[in-house]
């Protein structure tokens, strides 16, 4: 997850709407595992949103083939917890079934609406302006990022975002390729079925550090500038294709750029500017603000009085 | 006809090429379907004598094989189109991590999980919120 970003993504992203500054990656070498991801996905008819993103992510394919889906799963849940021990979780069930519901229903309108183990939110108890998507679909948001929220499509714009960082598999990307490149070396032996082989225990060391490279990039480091665009234009698909505000997404932007403190250590440290940001945004937005029905802004108001 | 294959862990087939239409039944990991036919990013597919629909995001183009043997693993080794369920990062390298870091905390994960509102639910939520049906 991205804090710096209205999200980061995975891993702990925080997605975001904007969140500020993420820092620049290296992400040399990454590009050649992911050639060839298109290869293993079944969508070939010309214009699906779906085979687009795997055209459009060359590089993403081929790491993506080598890590399936229900090796991200693993992945992402391991990363889940990390941040849920750096910010442990805000237990309240209104505020909780409430973004999981707006977090669902942006997903479905993403372009990865099924991983293997499906999409899940959680708020975490911390004041800091953050988000995080961890890879597979686990998503958290704090407090503090929720209270920048004015109405759900500000909610609907941070959570899209990051799923987003998702469906872009930004947090698998951030795994050295070489780890993956052992293990799967590893994977194709016999040794490796059995417990407590040196394969296996090479296996464990691999999948430690895969998860301290997502981390280091989620939670610390931010994602490229890059990512966050991509997150960004997600997010806006995602917002037009339901009939929420797009502008939210902006307005979230906005708000956070009034509330990040320079040198804190959320999302302004990990993430691009949020005037940067709007700036790559505004030319796509729609030509009109869409109106928010009373009815969503009640129940909106209602699940987020406590947060 | 072009065969694919389910890679997440379960996901409704649908009598319409939409997420909060009326779901047929379940299909689990590795079940293999036929395709029908194809509407952007959704598939009619066969299973078993019955017709629905499925995101692609939902299916691969790989066999994958759930309980492998030694020669599946042989076979994968120089068979791109061939996956193998539960290798690599699985439950048991989960484990593992979990017996080497216990001040991580996996029931929050856990507890996480369990919190999955129906697709009825959400239909509801977008109706009731005059969203989109997607």
């Amino acid at each position: 997850m991205e804090r710096r970003t209205f999200l980061k993504y995975s891993g702990l992203t925080l997605a975001g709407v904007g969140l500020t500054g993420c820092k620049e990656l290296d992400m040399s070498g990454f590009s050649q595992a992911m050639s060839g991801l298109g290869q293993s996905m079944p969508g070939t008819g010309g214009g699906d949103q779906f085979s687009s993103l795997m055209r459009a992510g060359g590089a993403v394919a081929r790491a993506m083939e080598d890590l399936d889906p229900e090796q991200e799963y693993y992945l992402g849940r391991t990363v889940a917890a990390n941040v849920l021990t750096r910010y442990p979780a805000w237990n309240n069930r209104e505020a909780n079934d409430y973004i999981s519901q707006v977090g669902r229903y942006v997903s479905l309108a993403s372009a990865l609406p099924e991983t293997f183990g499906g999409y899940y939110f959680q708020i975490a108890d911390s004041d800091e302006i953050n988000a995080f998507a961890a890879p597979g679909g686990l998503i958290i948001v704090t407090r503090g990022l929720l209270r920048c929220c004015k109405s759900e499509d500000a909610v609907a714009a941070v959570l899209a975002h990051e799923v987003g960082h998702v469906q872009h598999r930004h947090g698998i990307q951030a795994i050295r390729r070489s780890r993956i490149t052992s293990a799967v070396a590893i994977v194709g032996t016999e040794a490796a079925r059995h417990a407590g082989s040196p394969e296996v225990r090479q296996l464990a060391q691999l999948f430690d550090g895969a998860i301290n490279d997502i981390i280091t990039t989620m939670v610390d480091n931010g994602y490229s500038r890059a990512f966050e665009r991509d997150s960004d234009r997600a997010a806006l698909a995602i917002l037009q294709r339901t009939g929420y505000d797009d502008r939210a997404l902006i307005d979230m932007l906005q708000e956070m750029d009034g509330r990040l403190q320079p040198g804190a250590k959320d999302f302004a440290a990990t993430h691009p500017s949020p005037s940067a940001r709007m700036g790559e945004i505004e030319p796509n937005l729609l030509a009109e603000r869409r109106a928010i029905p009373r009815s969503r802004q009640s129940r909106f108001q209602r699940a987020m009085r406590n947060v | 006809m072009q065969e694919l294959s389910v890679q997440v862990r379960t996901t409704p087939l649908r009598e319409q090429p939409t997420f909060l239409g009326r779901v047929l039944r379940e299909l689990g990991y590795a079940e293999r379907v036929g395709v029908v036919e194809s509407s952007d990013d959704w598939r009619q597919v066969e299973y078993q004598g019955q017709r629905g629909w499925l995101h692609v995001s939902a299916l691969t183009e790989k066999r994958i094989v759930l309980n492998p043997g030694a020669d599946d693993v042989q076979r994968a080794t120089t068979d791109r189109e061939l996956a193998l369920a539960g290798r690599g990062f699985n439950a048991e390298v989960e484990q593992e991590y979990r017996q080497r870091h216990a001040e991580i905390n996996f029931a929050a994960v856990d507890q996480m999980e369990r919190r999955s509102p129906t697709l009825a639910v959400i239909d509801r939520f977008a109706r009731d919120g005059g969203l989109e049906r997607v």
